[in-house]
Protein backbone atom coordinates (compact mmCIF):
# COMPACT_ATOMS: atom_id res chain seq x y z
CA UNK A 1 0.00 0.00 0.00
CA UNK A 2 1.66 3.20 -1.10
CA UNK A 3 1.20 6.88 -0.62
CA UNK A 4 -1.39 7.16 -3.37
CA UNK A 5 -3.65 4.40 -2.08
CA UNK A 6 -3.45 5.82 1.43
CA UNK A 7 -5.12 9.01 0.27
CA UNK A 8 -7.46 7.17 -2.04
CA UNK A 9 -8.72 5.04 0.82
CA UNK A 10 -9.89 8.12 2.71
CA UNK A 11 -12.37 8.89 -0.04
CA UNK A 12 -13.85 5.41 -0.10
CA UNK A 13 -17.56 5.32 0.64
CA UNK A 14 -18.80 3.69 3.81
CA UNK A 15 -21.18 1.15 2.29
CA UNK A 16 -21.98 -0.42 5.67
CA UNK A 17 -23.79 2.76 6.70
CA UNK A 18 -25.69 2.72 3.45
CA UNK A 19 -26.71 -0.91 4.11
CA UNK A 20 -27.90 -0.01 7.59
CA UNK A 21 -30.02 2.92 6.36
CA UNK A 22 -31.58 0.87 3.57
CA UNK A 23 -32.41 -1.97 5.95
CA UNK A 24 -33.93 0.31 8.56
CA UNK A 25 -36.22 1.92 6.00
CA UNK A 26 -37.16 -1.39 4.41
CA UNK A 27 -37.89 -3.18 7.67
CA UNK A 28 -39.93 -0.28 9.07
CA UNK A 29 -41.94 -0.34 5.85
CA UNK A 30 -42.46 -4.11 5.96
CA UNK A 31 -43.57 -3.98 9.59
CA UNK A 32 -46.06 -1.20 8.82
CA UNK A 33 -47.48 -3.25 5.95
CA UNK A 34 -47.84 -6.31 8.10
CA UNK A 35 -49.75 -4.53 10.84
CA UNK A 36 -52.12 -3.05 8.28
CA UNK A 37 -52.73 -6.44 6.72
CA UNK A 38 -56.16 -7.89 7.50
CA UNK A 39 -56.33 -11.43 8.87
CA UNK A 40 -57.12 -14.25 6.42
CA UNK A 41 -60.46 -15.06 8.01
CA UNK A 42 -61.95 -11.61 7.48
CA UNK A 43 -63.79 -12.20 4.15
CA UNK A 44 -65.34 -15.44 5.44
CA UNK A 45 -66.30 -13.80 8.74
CA UNK A 46 -68.01 -10.96 6.87
CA UNK A 47 -69.87 -13.42 4.67
CA UNK A 48 -71.18 -15.46 7.61
CA UNK A 49 -72.24 -12.37 9.57
CA UNK A 50 -74.12 -11.16 6.51
CA UNK A 51 -75.98 -14.49 6.27
CA UNK A 52 -77.04 -14.34 9.91
CA UNK A 53 -78.29 -10.76 9.63
CA UNK A 54 -80.18 -11.57 6.45
CA UNK A 55 -82.28 -14.08 8.37
CA UNK A 56 -83.88 -11.12 10.10
CA UNK A 57 -83.32 -7.97 8.09
CA UNK A 58 -82.44 -7.46 4.51
CA UNK A 59 -79.08 -5.78 4.20
CA UNK A 60 -76.84 -5.60 1.17
CA UNK A 61 -73.18 -6.51 1.21
CA UNK A 62 -72.04 -2.92 1.25
CA UNK A 63 -74.00 -2.26 4.45
CA UNK A 64 -71.73 -4.53 6.46
CA UNK A 65 -68.29 -3.29 7.31
CA UNK A 66 -65.78 -5.50 9.12
CA UNK A 67 -62.44 -4.12 10.14
CA UNK A 68 -59.55 -5.22 12.33
CA UNK A 69 -57.42 -2.58 13.94
CA UNK A 70 -54.12 -3.60 15.50
CA UNK A 71 -53.15 -1.93 18.74
CA UNK A 72 -49.98 -2.40 20.74
CA UNK A 73 -51.57 -4.51 23.46
CA UNK A 74 -54.73 -5.78 21.75
CA UNK A 75 -56.50 -5.88 18.41
CA UNK A 76 -59.97 -4.44 17.90
CA UNK A 77 -62.57 -6.10 15.70
CA UNK A 78 -64.84 -3.38 14.42
CA UNK A 79 -68.29 -4.29 13.07
CA UNK A 80 -70.40 -1.69 11.34
CA UNK A 81 -73.82 -2.68 10.05
CA UNK A 82 -76.12 -0.14 8.51
CA UNK A 83 -79.73 -1.25 8.84
CA UNK A 84 -82.26 -0.09 6.23
CA UNK A 85 -84.88 2.50 7.22
CA UNK A 86 -87.99 0.83 8.59
CA UNK A 87 -90.94 1.74 6.41
CA UNK A 88 -93.67 1.09 8.89
CA UNK B 1 -37.20 -29.75 32.20
CA UNK B 2 -36.20 -30.08 28.59
CA UNK B 3 -35.90 -27.20 26.19
CA UNK B 4 -36.56 -27.16 22.46
CA UNK B 5 -34.30 -24.72 20.63
CA UNK B 6 -34.68 -23.93 16.93
CA UNK B 7 -31.69 -22.77 14.90
CA UNK B 8 -33.16 -20.75 12.05
CA UNK B 9 -32.43 -17.87 9.68
CA UNK B 10 -34.80 -17.65 6.74
CA UNK B 11 -31.93 -17.27 4.31
CA UNK B 12 -29.89 -20.27 3.21
CA UNK B 13 -26.15 -20.68 3.46
CA UNK B 14 -25.66 -18.51 6.54
CA UNK B 15 -24.48 -21.34 8.79
CA UNK B 16 -27.57 -22.93 10.37
CA UNK B 17 -26.33 -26.50 10.13
CA UNK B 18 -22.76 -25.59 11.12
CA UNK B 19 -24.16 -23.68 14.10
CA UNK B 20 -26.62 -26.45 15.07
CA UNK B 21 -23.82 -29.03 15.01
CA UNK B 22 -21.49 -26.80 17.03
CA UNK B 23 -24.16 -25.71 19.52
CA UNK B 24 -25.46 -29.24 20.17
CA UNK B 25 -21.93 -30.63 20.52
CA UNK B 26 -21.05 -27.81 22.91
CA UNK B 27 -24.11 -28.44 25.10
CA UNK B 28 -23.30 -32.16 25.22
CA UNK B 29 -19.62 -31.46 25.97
CA UNK B 30 -20.83 -29.39 28.91
CA UNK B 31 -22.53 -32.50 30.24
CA UNK B 32 -26.10 -32.00 29.04
CA UNK B 33 -27.96 -34.79 27.29
CA UNK B 34 -28.66 -33.28 23.88
CA UNK B 35 -30.38 -34.34 20.67
CA UNK B 36 -30.01 -32.49 17.39
CA UNK B 37 -32.68 -33.01 14.72
CA UNK B 38 -32.29 -32.27 11.02
CA UNK B 39 -35.59 -30.78 9.74
CA UNK B 40 -34.34 -30.32 6.18
CA UNK B 41 -36.36 -33.16 4.67
CA UNK B 42 -35.12 -33.97 1.18
CA UNK B 43 -31.81 -32.15 1.67
CA UNK B 44 -30.25 -33.96 4.61
CA UNK B 45 -26.87 -32.50 5.56
CA UNK B 46 -26.50 -32.39 9.33
CA UNK B 47 -25.28 -36.02 9.24
CA UNK B 48 -22.44 -34.95 6.93
CA UNK B 49 -21.40 -31.98 9.06
CA UNK B 50 -21.48 -34.22 12.15
CA UNK B 51 -19.51 -36.93 10.35
CA UNK B 52 -22.13 -39.66 10.87
CA UNK B 53 -23.35 -39.98 7.27
CA UNK B 54 -22.32 -43.64 7.04
CA UNK B 55 -24.23 -44.57 10.18
CA UNK B 56 -27.68 -43.41 9.04
CA UNK B 57 -30.10 -46.33 8.94
CA UNK B 58 -33.46 -44.83 9.89
CA UNK B 59 -34.49 -41.18 9.88
CA UNK B 60 -36.92 -38.63 11.37
CA UNK B 61 -39.72 -39.45 8.90
CA UNK B 62 -39.34 -43.21 9.53
CA UNK B 63 -39.94 -42.52 13.23
CA UNK B 64 -42.95 -40.31 12.54
CA UNK B 65 -44.46 -42.98 10.27
CA UNK B 66 -43.80 -45.72 12.80
CA UNK B 67 -41.39 -47.54 10.47
CA UNK B 68 -38.71 -47.48 13.13
CA UNK B 69 -38.45 -46.66 16.80
CA UNK B 70 -36.83 -43.45 17.97
CA UNK B 71 -34.02 -45.47 19.58
CA UNK B 72 -33.24 -47.15 16.25
CA UNK B 73 -33.07 -43.84 14.41
CA UNK B 74 -31.01 -41.84 16.91
CA UNK B 75 -27.28 -41.92 16.14
CA UNK B 76 -25.08 -41.74 19.21
CA UNK B 77 -22.04 -39.53 18.70
CA UNK B 78 -18.72 -41.32 19.20
CA UNK B 79 -16.72 -38.24 20.21
CA UNK B 80 -18.98 -36.60 22.78
CA UNK B 81 -20.97 -38.32 25.52
CA UNK B 82 -24.65 -37.36 25.74
CA UNK B 83 -24.95 -36.32 22.08
CA UNK B 84 -27.46 -37.88 19.69
CA UNK B 85 -28.29 -37.04 16.08
CA UNK B 86 -31.66 -37.60 14.37
CA UNK B 87 -31.09 -37.35 10.60
CA UNK B 88 -33.62 -35.98 8.11
CA UNK B 89 -35.23 -38.17 5.52
CA UNK B 90 -34.23 -37.90 1.86
CA UNK B 91 -37.85 -38.27 0.73
CA UNK B 92 -39.19 -35.70 -1.72
CA UNK B 93 -42.60 -35.79 -0.08
CA UNK B 94 -43.17 -32.28 1.25
CA UNK B 95 -45.95 -33.44 3.55
CA UNK B 96 -43.71 -35.92 5.35
CA UNK B 97 -43.57 -33.70 8.44
CA UNK B 98 -46.73 -32.86 10.34
CA UNK B 99 -47.43 -31.22 13.69
CA UNK B 100 -48.67 -34.39 15.39
CA UNK B 101 -45.71 -36.47 14.25
CA UNK B 102 -43.11 -33.86 15.19
CA UNK B 103 -44.75 -33.29 18.55
CA UNK B 104 -44.78 -37.01 19.38
CA UNK B 105 -41.06 -37.34 18.56
CA UNK B 106 -40.25 -34.26 20.68
CA UNK B 107 -42.32 -35.65 23.56
CA UNK B 108 -40.59 -39.01 23.37
CA UNK B 109 -37.19 -37.28 23.47
CA UNK B 110 -38.31 -35.34 26.54
CA UNK B 111 -39.41 -38.59 28.21
CA UNK B 112 -36.03 -40.10 27.40
CA UNK B 113 -34.47 -37.37 29.53
CA UNK B 114 -33.00 -35.14 26.86
CA UNK B 115 -32.30 -31.72 28.39
CA UNK B 116 -31.84 -29.90 25.10
CA UNK B 117 -33.43 -30.66 21.75
CA UNK B 118 -31.84 -28.62 18.96
CA UNK B 119 -33.92 -28.28 15.78
CA UNK B 120 -31.83 -27.52 12.70
CA UNK B 121 -34.23 -25.65 10.41
CA UNK B 122 -34.12 -25.71 6.62
CA UNK B 123 -33.87 -22.40 4.76
CA UNK B 124 -37.00 -20.61 3.59
CA UNK B 125 -40.33 -20.06 5.31
CA UNK B 126 -42.14 -23.16 4.09
CA UNK B 127 -43.33 -26.30 5.83
CA UNK B 128 -39.97 -27.65 7.03
CA UNK B 129 -38.89 -24.32 8.50
CA UNK B 130 -42.32 -23.85 10.07
CA UNK B 131 -42.24 -27.34 11.66
CA UNK B 132 -38.75 -26.71 13.04
CA UNK B 133 -39.80 -23.51 14.81
CA UNK B 134 -43.38 -24.37 15.77
CA UNK B 135 -42.61 -26.17 19.06
CA UNK B 136 -39.59 -24.04 20.03
CA UNK B 137 -39.11 -22.62 23.52
CA UNK B 138 -36.09 -20.63 22.38
CA UNK B 139 -34.71 -19.61 19.01
CA UNK B 140 -31.23 -18.93 17.74
CA UNK B 141 -31.38 -16.61 14.76
CA UNK B 142 -28.31 -17.09 12.59
CA UNK B 143 -27.48 -13.92 10.67
CA UNK B 144 -24.64 -12.87 8.39
CA UNK B 145 -23.58 -9.19 8.35
CA UNK B 146 -25.18 -8.71 4.96
CA UNK B 147 -28.43 -7.05 3.83
CA UNK B 148 -30.41 -10.03 2.55
CA UNK B 149 -29.60 -12.17 5.58
CA UNK B 150 -30.67 -9.42 8.02
CA UNK B 151 -33.92 -8.86 6.15
CA UNK B 152 -34.73 -12.60 6.11
CA UNK B 153 -33.92 -12.84 9.83
CA UNK B 154 -36.49 -10.13 10.45
CA UNK B 155 -39.05 -12.15 8.46
CA UNK B 156 -38.41 -15.33 10.41
CA UNK B 157 -38.63 -13.37 13.69
CA UNK B 158 -42.07 -12.19 12.60
CA UNK B 159 -43.16 -15.80 12.01
CA UNK B 160 -41.77 -16.90 15.39
CA UNK B 161 -43.71 -14.12 17.10
CA UNK B 162 -46.99 -14.81 15.34
CA UNK B 163 -47.24 -18.45 14.26
CA UNK B 164 -45.27 -20.56 16.74
CA UNK B 165 -47.11 -22.70 19.29
CA UNK B 166 -45.82 -20.39 22.02
CA UNK B 167 -47.30 -17.37 20.21
CA UNK B 168 -50.62 -19.16 19.77
CA UNK B 169 -50.71 -19.81 23.52
CA UNK B 170 -49.77 -16.24 24.37
CA UNK B 171 -46.20 -17.07 25.39
CA UNK B 172 -43.07 -15.72 23.75
CA UNK B 173 -40.18 -17.65 22.21
CA UNK B 174 -36.93 -16.47 23.77
CA UNK B 175 -34.79 -15.13 20.92
CA UNK B 176 -31.01 -15.07 20.59
CA UNK B 177 -29.03 -13.47 17.79
CA UNK B 178 -25.99 -15.36 16.50
CA UNK B 179 -23.89 -13.45 13.99
CA UNK B 180 -21.70 -15.67 11.82
CA UNK B 181 -19.02 -15.00 9.18
CA UNK B 182 -18.05 -11.75 10.90
CA UNK B 183 -14.95 -9.91 9.67
CA UNK B 184 -13.83 -7.21 12.12
CA UNK B 185 -11.38 -5.84 9.54
CA UNK B 186 -14.12 -5.27 7.00
CA UNK B 187 -16.42 -3.77 9.64
CA UNK B 188 -13.71 -1.30 10.62
CA UNK B 189 -13.12 -0.53 6.94
CA UNK B 190 -16.80 0.40 6.55
CA UNK B 191 -17.55 -2.48 4.17
CA UNK B 192 -19.57 -4.66 6.51
CA UNK B 193 -22.52 -4.11 8.85
CA UNK B 194 -21.28 -4.06 12.43
CA UNK B 195 -22.73 -6.27 15.16
CA UNK B 196 -24.19 -3.15 16.77
CA UNK B 197 -25.94 -2.24 13.51
CA UNK B 198 -27.50 -5.70 13.27
CA UNK B 199 -28.60 -5.72 16.92
CA UNK B 200 -30.17 -2.29 16.44
CA UNK B 201 -32.04 -3.31 13.29
CA UNK B 202 -33.35 -6.65 14.59
CA UNK B 203 -33.57 -5.71 18.29
CA UNK B 204 -32.73 -9.23 19.45
CA UNK B 205 -30.20 -9.84 22.25
CA UNK B 206 -26.84 -11.11 21.04
CA UNK B 207 -25.63 -14.55 22.10
CA UNK B 208 -22.48 -14.77 20.04
CA UNK B 209 -20.37 -13.57 17.14
CA UNK B 210 -18.50 -16.17 15.09
CA UNK B 211 -15.61 -14.76 13.08
CA UNK B 212 -15.17 -15.65 9.41
CA UNK B 213 -12.67 -18.46 9.53
CA UNK B 214 -11.16 -21.07 7.28
CA UNK B 215 -11.43 -23.64 10.06
CA UNK B 216 -15.21 -23.81 9.57
CA UNK B 217 -14.73 -25.26 6.09
CA UNK B 218 -11.94 -27.53 7.29
CA UNK B 219 -14.22 -28.80 10.04
CA UNK B 220 -17.07 -29.58 7.65
CA UNK B 221 -14.62 -31.19 5.22
CA UNK B 222 -13.64 -33.64 7.92
CA UNK B 223 -17.07 -34.04 9.52
CA UNK B 224 -16.06 -32.65 12.90
CA UNK B 225 -18.20 -29.92 14.43
CA UNK B 226 -15.99 -26.81 14.48
CA UNK B 227 -16.51 -26.40 18.23
CA UNK B 228 -14.27 -29.46 18.75
CA UNK B 229 -11.37 -27.48 17.30
CA UNK B 230 -10.36 -25.74 20.49
CA UNK B 231 -7.46 -23.95 18.80
CA UNK B 232 -9.61 -22.17 16.23
CA UNK B 233 -11.24 -18.80 16.85
CA UNK B 234 -14.54 -19.99 15.38
CA UNK B 235 -14.51 -23.02 17.70
CA UNK B 236 -13.76 -20.85 20.72
CA UNK B 237 -16.44 -18.34 19.73
CA UNK B 238 -18.98 -21.18 19.50
CA UNK B 239 -17.96 -22.47 22.94
CA UNK B 240 -18.37 -18.94 24.37
CA UNK B 241 -21.85 -18.83 22.85
CA UNK B 242 -22.78 -22.19 24.42
CA UNK B 243 -21.56 -20.95 27.83
CA UNK B 244 -23.62 -17.76 27.47
CA UNK B 245 -26.64 -19.86 26.59
CA UNK B 246 -26.09 -21.82 29.81
CA UNK B 247 -26.08 -18.57 31.76
CA UNK B 248 -22.39 -17.76 32.07
CA UNK B 249 -21.26 -14.19 31.67
CA UNK B 250 -18.57 -14.26 29.01
CA UNK B 251 -17.18 -11.23 27.17
CA UNK B 252 -17.14 -11.19 23.37
CA UNK B 253 -13.94 -12.19 21.61
CA UNK B 254 -12.65 -11.81 18.06
CA UNK B 255 -14.88 -8.82 17.29
CA UNK B 256 -12.09 -6.27 16.96
CA UNK B 257 -9.53 -6.01 14.21
CA UNK B 258 -6.36 -7.74 15.36
CA UNK B 259 -3.51 -5.51 14.39
CA UNK B 260 -4.02 -1.88 13.81
CA UNK B 261 -1.85 -0.82 10.93
CA UNK B 262 0.24 2.11 12.04
CA UNK B 263 0.44 5.30 10.09
CA UNK B 264 3.82 4.44 8.62
CA UNK B 265 2.79 0.96 7.71
CA UNK B 266 -0.25 2.35 5.92
CA UNK B 267 1.93 4.84 4.15
CA UNK B 268 4.78 2.58 3.12
CA UNK B 269 3.71 -0.96 3.97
Amino acid sequence: MGLLSFFKQKKKKNTANLAKERLQILIAHEHANKSRQAPDYLPKLKDEILQVIRKYVHVSEKDVNVNVEKGTDYDVLELNITLPDSKE
Amino acid sequence: MSKVIVVTSGKGGVGKTTSSAAFASGLAAKGHKTAVIDFDVGLRNLDLIMGVERRVVYDFVNVINGESTLKQALIKDKRVENLFILPASQTRDKEALNKEGVESVLNELKEEGFEYIVCDSPAGIEKGAFMALYFADEAIIVTNPEVSSVRDSDRILGILQSRSKAAEEGRTVKEHLLITRYSPDRVEGGDMLSMDDIIEILSVPLIGVIPESGTVLQASNSGNPVIMDKESKAGQAYMDMVCRFLGEDIPLRFVKSEEKKGFFKKLFG
